[in-house]
């Protein structure tokens, strides 16, 4: 098997500056990392480390200052922000923190958005899948609820099924459980790592939580700026 | 439905209060400038309709000559050369049956007739007053002015009939105390007639309803001793906001000053002009303040919703969606606006128009004149589309240069 078709995301040499003038500070400090498919990676450490600040760049959510990214064989880190978005669009779901469902929508419609934009699916097809996934995430009964009337953890499971939407071959989640009680924690992070297997897709999640870090396939904790 | 429609709609109804601000600012704007346009035009057009009904569309009046300067060669020689050197204006129309029958021959020009003008005092019995005698051929006249509708007492049957008949102006009438059927001299160039008040008309304009006295052109002639010749052609026209160009042809080929109603009531025409720009200036004030509400709505939207253009972005969406998201909200506020603006605008010009308002002396009218043209509500559209649209380019455009990295992060600015 080809080095592209094992590991979904690669990162090289990642430098990230955050800040200006007196500021600036050196975030990222020649990171260099991987994920291959239907695996569950952790990236622990403690606050200001660096860890979401990685995330964000493997994510395309915003540009290094120095080093590679590939996403799928695709190198990205030198690419336009067209070229970023679509990427995500197509191999990338996330999964952040403070759940960001759009709250004036409901679960269904939370769910369809990112397949309405990549436009593969019809909308009978879309529809299916948004109520099939939310289903499987144990909200089967609330698709049509909005954001503003489900729980923390009915959210970001929400949240969950929308960032598989788009069946995308990443998935990326910045504390997923870092908002929500013990019993939900265990419930989201199930959830998240077993469609992720049953789909093949490598999931990078950050994490203080040492309990899902030791869950995971493999762990990797950060100091400073850096893997240790 | 495309996906940033209904991200818009959907945000759209989330904000309803400040949005319903916006619309009501759209709607006020553009139902104002139709209104104000309505009003304004309405006597505008009113204005022209009377006075192309007195004093037609055109007038053919003092025949043009080229002057030659000659210039003869000193020491006795017979050397000459004349050279051009000017115009010269010869006061009325010689032979106004040629002039009529060229008129013919142009396309525009619908009916032609011949004037014939002079000063003269009217006595009656109690008051002497000085006017002017204008003489007609009543059934060419009539197919260049409104005389017969302008009749407000008496017939003008009987001034066909009566050879010594003459229409008579309201206000110089009321002024005489003269009515139907009265008698009155005209007195000119020490030559005095008597005539009967065959009818009295009303343009609406008080300078010539105070100064015209209309008699039969031979009796014209007679009175004012001109046998031959008359002092001006008045021409209507079939598109009558041609006449400017019809008068330059007419010029060149008659060799008769031609001009057209837009060069004769250039200062009334200006003066209504400038009140309709000003209006609609005045009233763009209302459509700027809708600009700036939706500016102040989709500013508020974009601060309150940076999360979801974040999440919208993480998804795929392109800066040029959530632009489009933004853009959208302020097409569908103006276009309902637009729309219930034009019905608010329709229906107050409605209104308008049934207000007494007893107006004379340029012209003559009860209530409130207005003026139905499709333009108002397009140009009052238009301005808003303008102004809106401009105001929710700068929110939507800032929306779209967020940086989802940024915000996940906590820290957009």
């Amino acid at each position: 098997m080809a080095d592209s078709e094992k590991f979904a995301l690669r990162c090289d040499n990642l430098h990230r500056y955050l800040g200006t003038g007196d500021a600036r500070v050196h975030v990222l400090k020649g990171v260099s990392f991987e994920a291959r498919r239907g695996q569950v990676y952790a990236i622990v450490g403690p606050s200001g480390c660096g860890k979401s600040t990685l995330l964000y760049l493997l994510g395309l959510l915003d540009q290094p200052d120095g080093g590679e990214i590939e996403i799928n064989g695709h190198k990205m880190s030198n690419t336009d922000d067209l070229a970023r978005t679509a990427a995500r669009g197509e191999h990338i779901g996330f999964v952040f923190q403070f759940h960001f469902l759009m709250l004036e929508f409901t679960a269904l419609e939370n769910v369809m958005m990112p397949m309405r934009k990549l436009g593969r699916l019809t909308l009978p097809e879309m529809t299916d899948r948004a109520h099939s996934l939310l289903a499987s995430v144990g909200l089967g009964e609330k698709t049509h609820r909005l954001g503003t009337q489900l729980s923390g953890g009915e959210q970001q499971r929400v949240a969950v099924a929308r960032a598989l939407a788009n069946q995308p071959s990443i998935i990326l989640a910045d504390e997923p459980t870092g908002n929500l009680d013990v019993k939900n924690s265990a419930l989201v992070f199930d959830l998240l790592t077993r469609l992720a297997k049953e789909n093949g897709q490598a999931v990078v999640l950050v994490t203080h939580n040492p309990e899902i870090a030791q869950r995971c396939d493999l762990t990797r904790p950060m100091r400073d700026g850096l893997f240790v | 439905m495309s996906p940033n429609l209904r991200i818009a709609l959907r945000f759209l109804t989330a904000k309803k209060r400040a949005m319903l601000m916006s619309l009501s600012c759209t709607v006020l704007g553009v139902g104002l400038f139709v209104l104000t346009q309505a009003t304004t035009s309405g006597f505008e057009e009113f204005f022209i309709k009377t006075i192309l009904g007195t004093d037609g569309a055109m007038r053919i009046e003092d025949k043009i000559q080229d002057t030659l300067r000659q210039m003869t060669a000193g020491g006795g020689s017979d050397f000459q050369i004349s050279q051009k050197e000017g115009l010269k204006y010869i006061e009325g129309v010689e032979e106004p049956k040629l002039i009529i029958n060229a008129l013919k021959d142009f396309s525009n020009v619908s009916a032609a007739a011949p004037v014939l003008r002079g000063s003269i005092l009217v006595r009656a019995d109690f008051k002497n007053e000085s006017a002017q005698v204008f003489g007609i051929s009543l059934e060419e006249h009539l197919k260049v002015s409104d005389l017969g509708r302008q009749i407000v007492q008496g017939d003008i049957a009987t001034f066909r009939e009566q050879p010594t008949g003459a229409l008579i102006g309201r206000v110089l009438a009321d002024r005489l105390q003269l009515t139907v059927g009265n008698s009155f001299i005209l007195e000119a160039l020490g030559q005095r007639s008597r005539y009967t008040v065959s009818a009295i008309y009303e343009t609406g304009v008080a300078d010539i309803d105070k100064m015209r006295v209309y008699v039969h052109l031979t009796e014209a002639r007679s009175l004012l001793k001109k046998p031959s010749g008359v002092t001006f052609v008045q021409v209507n026209l079939f598109d009558k906001d041609r006449a400017p160009q019809n008068s330059i042809q007419i010029q060149e080929v008659l060799k008769h000053s031609a001009k057209p109603w837009q060069e004769r009531e250039k200062s009334w025409l200006s003066t209504f002009r400038a009140l309709r720009i000003s209006s609609a200036i005045t009233v763009s004030v209302f459509t700027l303040i809708a600009g700036l509400a939706m500016f102040n709505t989709l500013a508020m939207i974009v601060l309150e919703k940076t999360k979801d253009i974040a999440i919208l972005r993480s998804m795929g969406y392109e800066r040029r969606d959530i632009t489009q998201i933004f853009l959208w909200q302020a097409g569908i506020v103006l276009a309902i606006g637009a729309f219930l603006g034009c019905v608010v605008g329709a229906l107050s010009t409605l209104g308008v128009s049934y207000m007494p308002l007893p107006i004379s002396g340029i012209f003559k009218t009860e209530t409130f004149v207005v003026s139905w043209n499709i333009w108002h509500y397009v140009e009052a559209i238009a301005t808003a589309a303008l102004m809106v649209m401009i105001a929710s380019l700068i929110p939507a455009r800032r929306a779209a240069r967020l940086e989802p990295g940024d915000i996940v992060r906590g820290t957009a600015q």
